[in-house]
């Protein structure tokens, strides 16, 4: 067993030797990987909103259908991720452990902003990958519950964090979804309004952007749909997420 | 050149197993046992913030008595070992056997190799996958450990709340009954006041991390 005077599981990880690296040779031209696209969030009245397409594309090429890229962080907590979906979903993986690994250690859960700022942390290293073109940048949402609001940060290559008051979006098609969500978003919006905006404003950016992938009724292909309020993390189940998108694809009929 | 004494191994091990029961005894005990929808842990325990109780894994707990700081050094050393194997293979392939063998290693290690052996018995419980069967282990001072059965109790008087909590036959109730026939073997064996309850559960309702601390009011409403 190891003994190490920290809370942190990556600098456990680092005691060992065993941190993800993904060192590339100097010059080696690009990689065509699967690259992860659109996800989003928006804040409502009881917390927040998380959305997020299913497909990856490597270059013009369909990757996957149906990956996952919203995921629950901790109990208050969602992280999505757009970019290197090798890279983006480990690095969620080694978030998800840290997190958890602090609160078993600490008996108590980081802050909201705290988990936040670690994760900008995360990204940082990950800085010398975006001149490889591996590029990873995830979207943070929770419930603060010493404020008890939902809050939500965006950030940049080089890790930068930033707090929305209203809504992000990250991705391929994160300008189009979040053109679509400056035109529709209010303050307050219910649960239900919310849940709807978030679904309405991925299938506008799927319109456009063709690494976007829609919600696919025939094929049976949903956006995840979760949301975090003072209850928790909750995913939104399968037939609440089909009623959602079979409105939204109605609507830009 | 000064020759040191010779110790007989026989006379080495009695010591230091003297040493450690005298620490142990002092401590108070801690009992885990089934109910009919997870595992219970009960404690008796003064401090609402130095706990003895404290989850390790999705569905494995961790429970100590003896000397805070060395139960306390092995429930971090455990929390890193399940963290590091799930991470680096999978959530299902953190057992608490793998545990409890882990920590009976390094118990037995330092039991034959400090100055001084940890006063410290440990139990690890682990909440069974689809219908699989609970696992409940006994770690004590010298790393001998055991593998009980719907009732595991350690602390200085671990057999008389052993009896008293498996009584003639066991079968699971609700958590509410359960918390008190726990307390009543607490009572009859120690013959005064209970001074405050630490209590957790693992529980199988729950979807992944099946720990949950036990709030004063749930323990006392399963009184009233």
């Amino acid at each position: 067993m190891i003994d190490r005077p920290t809370s942190s599981f990556t600098d456990l990880l680092e005691s060992l030797g065993l941190e993800p690296t993904w060192s590339l040779p100097d010059g080696g031209g690009a990689l065509d990987v699967p690259v992860a696209t659109t996800v989003l969030a928006l804040r409502f009245a009881d917390g927040v909103v998380m959305v997020g397409d299913r497909q990856a594309t490597e270059g013009h090429l369909v990757a996957h259908r149906t990956i996952r890229k919203v995921f629950e962080a901790d109990r208050f907590s969602a992280v999505a991720i757009s970019g290197t979906a090798g890279i983006a979903v480990d690095l969620v993986r080694l978030f998800q452990t840290e997190l958890e690994h602090y609160e078993k250690l600490e008996d108590t859960r980081l802050s909201l902003e705290g988990k936040a700022t670690y994760l900008g942390r995360m990204v940082r290293q990950q800085l010398p990958l975006v001149f490889q073109g591996l590029v990873v940048v995830p979207l943070f949402a929770g419930y603060d519950e010493s404020d008890r609001i939902g809050r939500l940060y965006t950030f940049d290559v080089v890790g930068g964090r930033y707090e929305e008051h209203e809504y992000g979006a990250t991705g391929s098609g994160s300008r189009d979804a979040k053109s679509y969500l400056r035109a529709s978003f209010a303050d307050d919006l219910d649960e239900d309004a919310a849940l709807d905006l978030g679904v309405k404003a991925l299938v506008a950016a799927a319109q456009d952007d063709t690494a976007t992938g829609g919600p696919d009724l025939a094929r049976g292909i949903l956006p995840n749909v979760v949301m975090v309020t003072e209850r928790g993390f909750e995913e939104i189940d399968e037939p609440r997420v089909r009623d959602l998108a079979t409105a939204a694809l109605e609507a830009v009929k | 050149m000064s020759m040191p004494f010779y110790v007989p191994p026989e006379q080495l091990v009695k010591d230091r197993a003297e040493f450690a029961r005298k620490g142990i005894a002092r401590g108070r005990s801690i009992v885990a046992i089934e109910y009919d929808e997870g595992i219970l842990i009960l404690a008796e325990n003064p401090s609402d913030t130095l706990h003895k109780i404290s989850e390790i894994y999705d569905r494995v707990a961790f429970a100590g008595v003896g000397k805070f700081n060395e139960f306390e050094s092995l429930r971090v050393a455990g929390t890193r070992h399940a963290d590091l194997r799930g991470y680096l293979y999978s959530r299902a392939d953190v057992s608490a056997k793998s545990l409890a063998n882990a920590f009976s290693q390094t118990l037995g290690n330092i039991f034959t190799h400090e100055v001084k052996p940890y006063e410290v018995e440990i139990l690890v419980a682990e909440l069974g996958v689809n219908g699989d069967p609970n696992h409940l282990y006994r770690v004590t001072y010298d790393g001998t450990l055991s593998d009980e059965h719907s009732v595991c109790a350690i602390g200085g008087q671990f057999e008389e709340l052993d009896a008293a909590l498996r009584g003639s036959s066991f079968t699971p109730r609700p958590l509410a009954d359960t918390i008190r026939h726990a307390a009543g073997a607490f009572a009859q064996v120690l013959d005064r006041d209970v001074d405050g309850w630490e209590a957790a559960v693992l529980d199988a309702a729950e979807r992944r991390r099946a720990f949950r601390r036990l709030s004063d009011e749930t323990v006392a409403a399963a009184f009233s």
